[in-house]
């Protein structure tokens, strides 16, 4: 019982020293940062975090069951562009997204087949499936980067908008994703059996989890996450940007889940940490958009402080390199 | 219709096949032919492929590529992976430039500078990886994107000093486009890397070290090996590598462009899992990621050249890459499971109806009990005396399950003292006229103990058969041995295709998998006198020594090879349809010999042996405790003579004392017994025989 309640404080000790970190972050940002503390800034930030943090949310579910996924980006990208396009061919909103949501969910069942079925390792196989997803969508039906959506869809763009003199909804989206998502694991069957899956996979399929379905819902809900991630992102800009997928994006996601304290050894953290880790890097990220560093520039910088995060977390959740499964 | 069904299950393409998966040439063997595949579609498809200007050009084009999968396969066969390559050469890229033609430093300074930068990438890599236990995709994917974000930096900041620099000397001019013997210079690079990294990788100490850790990293900690300093180099030497292709591409196109090296890391991953090198690590060879590479670049460059958009392009390589990895998991995973599935060729053994053993029924072969008061020698001091011999002194030597030579001594065999310690599975003894103690050793060969204990080795090989895929160079499974009258030692090897453990298997085959091999001590030289045999097991020098005659085990025969007189190099049945498995055969003191049976014939066993689809079908699909099995719980022991004729038997019915009998020897009037799993050496006395015979006399007379 000491060992748990001792990795239970460990816990919430990442998750609260991410938190002050945060707090020293955002007391610096605003006495050295002109333009940090104003009102217009702060919901800036918001809208800026609350993607990252809907996408962090679904890669959590992935990561607590110790898995990876970096085709969460590629899947999310393809899958709204195909939406838009539906969308501007007249089809309704709802079914278009409905479409897109199906793909998105399918192309994270198809991973977790791959992962779970074909034992493949979780990262090779989502970063060949993301090349391959982008692939295909861009040569049947995105012929160019860019998907704009056409004028006439006002209603679907108001959920980018801002309500109440200001707060974005998409803040307001990912407060409910992350209810959801809270509640999800904490409450249901299912979302125990990911700690599970994640905490020690052998026991978990000895016990007798049926880990093969277990590991495909938890990329399709990845993969299901992000796409409304993805929608968020399409409401408030109007377009689909298919490079999102060879951004840097999937690692801010990473950086936010790992920093949070949902360890990559799989079965520790929760929504809380998420919250927190998406704090932190919404605040790094803004300081530095503030502080007028080239996107390069950010990435250096983010690459070190994920090089630094993944250190620790090697540090303090380490695994059995000699046992551990190979190419992750 | 029965003798083709016979040829198909003697000639059976499952042997071949099952031989063909054990090579280890095989696994290279499907990249090999892909990059030949690919190679010829090309050829076809597109018009003057095959110019040597345009086999030059794909060779300039694709040598850093293949170094860049040369790199990515140092880090992978250590058990990692090196997603950082693709970057670390566009900076090397770029340093080499910026270096050498902008800076205007030697030549020699900067590719020793710019092979360090790569090194040192490597070492950050090797360092968070080796010493910060972290993950190495992981690790390696964000070096990636920060050394990709610098490079971009940089380039956009020296777009203009890059844009207007010349080509410099002649050396970096020949590095970019020279060509010795019709060879572009990138790709002379590219062969003597990959034979050196090759070398390193199999012949020298920490190369091997690399291939050990990814093989199994704690097998290579108790082994010794520093696992986080080769782990470290590993990632090293893939910088350097990464880095040394970024010069060459600096020579070659003389810019640094901003998608310079973009995606070269999937494209090498992708070459290095489809070239077959185990993302598991250890498994694999530097030529196989080049040929990797090849494919790779064949169609890249190809479906360009055919007018195919990049976008499906990174799609078939993304979908390449995954079945490259579905393929590659599941085979390393499933191999030993379809090579045992395919490996057991079970052939067609006729049996006649053998003759009765029935107590009373009148023939030789009748049960009696004459074993059942055997005298128990050594009880519980010995674990599966297979054959046991007598020295001149009367000692008793017998072998022992865990690789050593026990010895009992005269007169009462109460204290055991180990003889000799050897190693593997000795079988069969036998002494030379030298009182040498010669012993086969199962997974080893021919070994011999001097009287003073002092251990050396006969022979561990024999020719090859030149027809078979598999090296049947090595002795598998020497079973029995013994000396001719001009010191020339024959033995059985039982089977080639079957290690003791898995005898049974052998079993079901029935196939002639064994042979028999002549040693010569005077040359020193072995070969191999007949082959194809069915489980030849003893093996005895007649009492005239004219002839060897041998037991074939599943076929339950006697034969005799001639080797002396008017049939010399013939051989002929000398008993066939016994009614038991024979084993050893040894001289009896009166002129005869006696036969050890290991176990006996039963109908049902008859029946499978006439059924080959039936025994594919046990081995293959039930568990082998359920397999129909040769009785082996009896104890039955033979004596016949010259003429094949079988004139006694001794009988332990049931086997309580002395089951699976694979040897007996007799000795000055007593008959010592001697069985594979046994506890046990039997003695008992027999009536009618000369108490002063002592095989050493019958071999090599005198007093």
């Amino acid at each position: 019982m000491t060992g748990s309640s001792g990795a239970r404080g460990a816990k919430l000790t990442q998750t609260t020293a991410v938190l002050v970190m945060c707090a020293v972050l955002i007391v610096i940002f605003s006495i050295f940062l002109k333009g940090f503390l104003t009102l217009g800034n702060v919901f800036a930030l918001a809208r800026n975090i609350s993607i990252l943090g809907i996408l962090a949310l679904g890669m959590a579910v992935v990561v607590i069951g110790r898995g990876l996924d970096l085709s969460q980006v590629a899947s999310f990208a393809a899958s709204t562009a195909i939406a838009i396009i539906l969308m501007n061919s007249g089809y309704a909103t709802p079914i278009a997204l409905l479409i897109g949501f199906v793909m998105a969910f399918a192309i994270g069942i198809l991973n977790g087949f791959l992962i779970s079925v074909i034992e493949m390792p979780p990262l090779l196989t989502t970063l060949a499936s993301s090349l391959a997803v982008l692939g295909i969508v861009r040569t049947t039906a995105v012929q160019h980067y860019v998907v704009y959506l056409s004028k006439g869809h006002d209603e679907f763009l108001r959920l980018g908008g801002n309500i109440w003199g200001g707060v974005p909804i998409s803040i307001l989206i990912f407060a409910a994703t992350a209810v959801v998502v809270h509640l999800f694991l904490s409450r249901t069957v299912i979302g125990r059996f990911v700690y599970a899956h994640g905490d020690n996979p052998d026991a978990a399929r000895q016990t007798g989890l049926p880990t093969r379905p277990l590991t495909m819902i938890e990329y399709a809900l990845c993969a299901a996450i992000g796409y409304v991630g993805g929608v968020v992102m399409v409401a408030q800009t109007a377009l689909m940007h298919l490079q999102v997928a060879e951004s840097t994006i999937i690692f801010d996601v990473i950086m936010v889940v790992v920093l949070g304290g949902v360890s990559l050894v799989g079965g520790r953290g929760n929504v809380m940490s998420v919250i927190a880790g998406t704090l932190l890097i919404g605040v790094l990220l803004n300081g530095m958009t503030i502080m007028d560093m080239d996107v390069q520039t950010q990435n250096i910088v983010k690459g070190v402080v994920l090089l630094i995060a993944i250190l620790l977390d090697s540090r303090l959740h380490p695994r059995d390199e000699e046992t551990s499964k190979q190419g992750d | 219709m029965k003798s083709l069904q016979r040829a198909w299950h003697r000639h059976s393409p499952q042997l071949f096949l099952g031989e063909l998966l054990e090579k280890r040439w095989m696994e290279p063997i499907i990249p090999f032919t892909l990059t030949i595949a690919v190679f010829l579609a090309f050829a076809i498809m597109i018009p003057r492929y095959l110019t040597a200007g345009s086999l030059q050009e794909l060779m300039r084009n694709f040598a850093e590529q293949g170094m860049v999968a040369v790199a990515m396969a140092f880090s992978v066969l250590s058990g990692g992976i090196d997603l950082s390559v693709g970057a670390v050469f566009a900076m090397s890229n770029f340093l080499a430039l910026y270096l050498y033609l902008i800076l205007g430093l030697p030549l020699p300074v900067t590719i020793v500078l710019v092979v360090l930068f790569g090194a040192a990438m490597g070492a950050i890599n090797g360092g968070l990886i080796a010493y910060g236990k972290t993950r190495p995709f992981l690790t390696t994917l964000v070096v990636l994107i920060i050394v990709r974000a610098a490079y971009n930096k940089v380039t956009v900041a020296f777009t203009n000093e890059l844009a207007s620099i010349d080509s410099g000397s002649s050396t970096w001019d020949f590095m970019g486009s020279g060509r010795v013997l019709g060879i572009p210079f990138n790709m002379l690079v590219l062969i003597l890397l990959a034979v050196g990294t090759h070398f390193f990788l199999t012949r020298i100490k920490p190369g091997v070290h690399i291939m050990a850790v990814g093989s199994s990293r704690k097998a290579a900690r108790h082994a010794g090996v520093n696992v986080k300093r080769v782990l470290f180099s590993a990632y090293v030497m893939s910088g350097a590598i990464a880095a040394l292709a970024g010069i060459l591409y600096a020579a070659r196109q003389s810019s640094s462009g901003t998608d310079t090296g973009v995606g070269w890391e999937i494209n090498a991953l992708a070459a290095v899992v489809l070239g077959g090198i185990s993302l598991a690590g250890g498994r694999g060879t530097i030529a196989r990621a080049v040929m990797g590479a090849a494919i790779i670049f064949m169609l890249t460059s190809g479906m360009v050249r055919l007018g195919i958009s990049g976008n499906l392009t990174t799609a078939i390589i993304g979908i390449i890459l995954l079945l490259a990895v579905g393929f590659n998991v599941k085979w390393v995973k499933n191999k030993g499971k379809v090579l045992q599935k395919v490996y057991v060729t079970p052939s067609w053994v006729d049996f006649e109806p053998p003759p009765s053993v029935e107590r009373g029924s009148g023939t030789p072969f009748a049960e009696n009990d004459r074993l059942k008061n055997a005298e128990a020698i050594a009880l519980n001091m010995i674990e599966g005396p297979e054959d046991i011999i007598l020295d001149r002194k009367d000692n008793l030597y017998t072998v022992n399950r865990n690789g050593s030579i026990i010895r009992f001594l005269a007169p009462d065999y109460t204290v055991r003292e180990e003889f000799a310690r050897i190693g593997g599975r000795p079988l069969g003894l036998a002494f030379d006229r030298d009182q040498n103690l010669l012993v086969c050793i199962a997974g080893m060969g021919v070994y011999g103990v001097k009287p003073d204990r002092s251990v050396f080795k006969v022979t561990d090989r024999t020719t090859r058969t030149r027809t078979r895929l598999k090296d049947d160079s090595r002795l598998y499974l020497a079973d029995d041995l013994d000396v001719a009258p001009d010191g020339k030692i024959y033995f059985s090897e039982a089977s080639t295709r079957y290690e003791l453990t898995d005898w049974a298997l052998d079993g079901f085959e029935g196939r002639g998998n064994g042979r028999l091999i002549c040693h010569d001590p005077k040359t020193g030289t072995t070969r191999t006198v007949l082959k194809n045999l069915t489980f030849p097991n003893g093996i005895c020098i007649s009492h005239d020594g004219q002839s060897v005659l041998w037991a074939s085990t599943w076929l339950c025969q006697i034969n005799r090879f001639w080797i002396a007189g008017p049939k010399a190099g013939t051989s002929e049945i000398l008993i066939d349809n016994l009614p038991g498995y024979c084993d050893n055969i040894n001289r009896a003191s009166d002129g005869k010999y006696w036969l050890a049976f290991v176990g006996l014939r039963t109908p049902v066993y008859d029946i499978a042996m006439r059924n080959p689809v039936f025994r594919t079908r046990m081995v293959k699909q039930i568990p082998p405790d359920e397999w129909l099995c040769p009785g082996i719980n009896y104890g039955c022991v033979v004596k016949f003579d010259d003429n094949g004729a079988v004139t006694e038997s001794l009988w332990d019915p049931g086997g309580l004392s002395h089951p699976t009998i694979t040897s007996v020897r007799e000795h000055k009037g007593y008959l010592y017994i001697g069985g594979l799993e046994n506890n046990r050496i039997g003695r008992i006395r027999l009536q009618d025989a000369d108490p002063t015979w002592e095989a050493h006399k019958s071999y090599w007379g005198g007093a």
